[in-house]
């Protein structure tokens, strides 16, 4: 029989209770981990031989009611379906454990996920359309325009890609990763009847698409592989299909790549500035463009460089534009 | 080795705001006798907002891009990671997809171009990590970088997501990455252990969400600060003018003094290898290092 091989390994677990601590702490135990142990047999191990009073969210063991994530030195994980052998590759033989958000927990890795369900309600996460209760024929939806849906049906839930995303932490209002996915995922059912409704919701500054720094911590953390900053670009695209698009900075500052790329095949940066923010707008840039000027960081308009061959950028341009604003 | 050859995408921020990035990355490819061919019919890649308003121009415009690296039968190298990001993503999406490719070639064919996938896309910086190899550089130093203590700021788009940027990252992993800190310790610098190495500067919402920028922003600058950092290199030019140019609205946000001189990557390797500051561009920097003689 193949031997199984085993390790030993430090674990620094986080420990708080909102009943009683001011402060966080973190237990440390020595435990041998073999190859096949995933990181919740590592917390069921501490809470059954060591500390009783370990506190973690569990229930399916199988990656599919999405309880039981946390991260590991920062890594989101799904604790059933990560392998501790493959931390190890990554961080060392020593591993941090702790909850989604520290500044959300309750008692140790039981956190108030309250922040993910409000954003997650807010798209109204159902399918809004009108049943004939007597249909005289069936309603059918072609395996194309199923497929247009993807993966988005998939998510569990677990609030990884939400407690990794840094604009959910920035900005309060930012209706966050799980939210849109769930969003596109009646955006694009060819049954729902809510769908410019919806956009409007997710095209606000502020909560909506615009404010996504485009980091992909989401993409990584999502243990189903569903890509959400994906759905947030196929949303970005549907707000202007569906003629949604109102004209403010971020929509002007996606559009005006376009126009630079026909003028010059390069992006004229300070023209962009000027029409995503408008002539008065971009005066509140004028320190940095000073600062920048000082540093022959910009290019006068009459040096700004052009693309070699820009007869065919401007020609395909034309040809393969597929959308207008 | 045969000598390394490759195409040069440069973007346009390295034609513009940051005149130094191409500056420097000319005068190090030199030094480690590396031959860069630019690819002076080049666009935009659309910095990843022009998919957001048309996906399918965007991986035309790109593709074009990707064309004329195999025209020259060279592999590209980038060097902004945004760029990276774009161009290996259309490619990515072109090779796995016959109908896509169809589709975005019978509009290249009309300008008499083809993209057929013939040339790996990297960043500059695998191309020296990986092709040339630390130990080469290692050995061409001048002038250590002794005593200081650089941050590595490694910027989104060249780790992540992991599952495409692996095919040219050397497999870098987004959540211990550690090219550039071997690089640094290579030229005889410390490399900064700080959490937000990974992390996002927040670039691509400066305009719509300046408050949100400027508080990605200074939880990067302060936690390299309040580890000891002596300065900031990244192979970005998105994170760097975010972190140089910006940097006196990123105090205000900190709430605090942050002060710290940011680098290009080739700029620090530059100034190891002996390559006067004037020729790497130095001057540009909004943040004037005062360790530079
Ligand atoms: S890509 Fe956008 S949604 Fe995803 S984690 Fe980053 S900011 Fe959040
Ligand atoms: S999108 Fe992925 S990471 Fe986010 S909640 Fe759903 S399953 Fe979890
Ligand atoms: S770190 Fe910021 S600027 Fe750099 S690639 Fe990521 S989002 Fe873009
Ligand atoms: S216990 Fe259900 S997903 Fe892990």
């Amino acid at each position: 029989m193949e031997e199984i091989a085993k390790k030993r390994l430090k674990f620094k677990v986080f420990r708080f209770n909102a009943e009683r601590d001011y402060l966080p702490h973190y237990d440390e135990f020595e435990l041998e981990v073999s190859q096949d142990e995933v990181v919740l047999d590592i917390l069921n191990k501490i809470k059954w031989e060591h500390d009783g009073s370990l506190s973690y969210r569990r229930s399916c063991r199988h990656g599919i009611c999405g309880s039981c994530a946390i991260k590991v030195n920062n890594k989101p994980v799904l604790s059933c379906k990560e392998r501790v052998f493959d931390l190890v590759e990554i961080f060392g033989e020593e591993l941090v454990l702790e909850p989604q958000d520290k500044k959300r927990a309750y008692k140790d890795f039981v956190i108030n996920k309250s922040n993910f369900w409000e954003k997650y309600n807010s798209v109204k996460p159902y399918l809004i359309a009108q049943v004939d209760e007597h249909p005289k024929s069936e309603n059918i939806v072609s395996p194309e325009e199923a497929e247009k849906i993807e993966d988005a049906d998939y998510c569990i839930q677990c609030g990884n890609c939400f407690y990794a995303c840094p604009v959910v932490e920035a900005n309060e209002e930012y209706i966050g990763p799980a939210a849109f996915v769930k969003a596109y995922r009646f955006t694009a059912d060819v049954r729902d009847e809510d769908k410019k409704e919806r956009l409007e919701i997710v095209d606000k500054i502020g909560p909506g698409v615009w404010d996504c720094v485009k980091c992909f911590e989401c993409a990584e953390a999502c243990p189903k592989e569903l890509s959400p900053i994906t759905k947030i670009t196929h949303l970005h695209n549907q707000i202007f299909e569906e003629g949604v698009a109102k004209s403010n900075v971020a929509v002007r500052h996606a559009v005006g790549f376009k126009h630079s790329i026909k003028k010059h095949g390069i992006l004229d940066e300070g023209e962009l500035v000027r029409y995503s923010e408008g002539n008065f707008g971009v005066l509140k840039h004028l320190p940095e463009a000073i600062a920048m000027f000082k540093k022959g960081k910009i290019v006068p308009p009459w040096k700004m460089p052009k693309s070699k061959n820009l007869d065919e950028v401007k020609k395909l341009i034309k040809s393969s534009s597929t959308t207008k604003f | 080795m045969s000598k390394l050859r490759y195409a040069l995408y440069t973007g346009c921020t390295a034609r513009e705001s940051t005149p130094e990035l191409l500056k420097s990355t000319l005068a190090v490819a030199e030094a480690l006798d590396i031959e860069l061919v630019l690819l002076d019919e080049a666009t935009c890649c659309g910095a990843s907002h022009l998919q957001d308003f048309d996906d399918f121009l965007s991986l035309v415009l790109n593709a074009r891009n990707i064309c004329y690296a195999e025209k020259l039968n060279l592999p590209m190298v980038t060097i902004c990671n945004t760029c990276q990001l774009n161009t290996s993503l259309t490619k990515e999406r072109l090779d796995h997809d016959e109908k896509l490719k169809e589709k975005v070639n019978e509009k290249l064919r009309e300008v008499g171009l083809e993209y057929k996938g013939t040339s790996e896309v990297k960043h500059f910086l695998y191309a020296l990590v990986d092709d040339l190899g630390v130990e080469e550089i290692a050995k061409k130093v001048k002038k250590p970088l002794k005593g200081l203590n650089w941050a590595a700021f490694y910027g989104c788009h060249n780790i992540r997501p992991s599952e495409l940027q692996n095919k040219s990252n050397g497999g870098e992993n987004p959540y211990n990455p550690t090219s550039i800190d071997r690089l640094i310790e290579a030229l005889g610098g410390n490399s900064v252990d700080y959490e937000h190495k990974n992390k996002c500067c927040g670039f691509h919402v400066e305009l719509q969400a300046p408050k949100t920028a400027n508080r990605l922003s200074a939880s990067a600058l302060t936690d390299a600060i309040d580890n000891n950092a002596d300065a900031v290199v990244t192979p970005c030019p998105l994170c760097h003018l975010r972190f140089d140019v910006q940097q006196h609205n990123i105090s205000k946000e900190a709430g605090r003094e942050v002060h710290i001189p940011i680098f290009h990557l080739p700029q620090m390797i530059g100034l190891a290898l002996g390559i006067e500051p004037e020729k790497l561009g130095i001057n540009h920097n909004v943040t004037e290092p005062d360790f530079i003689s």
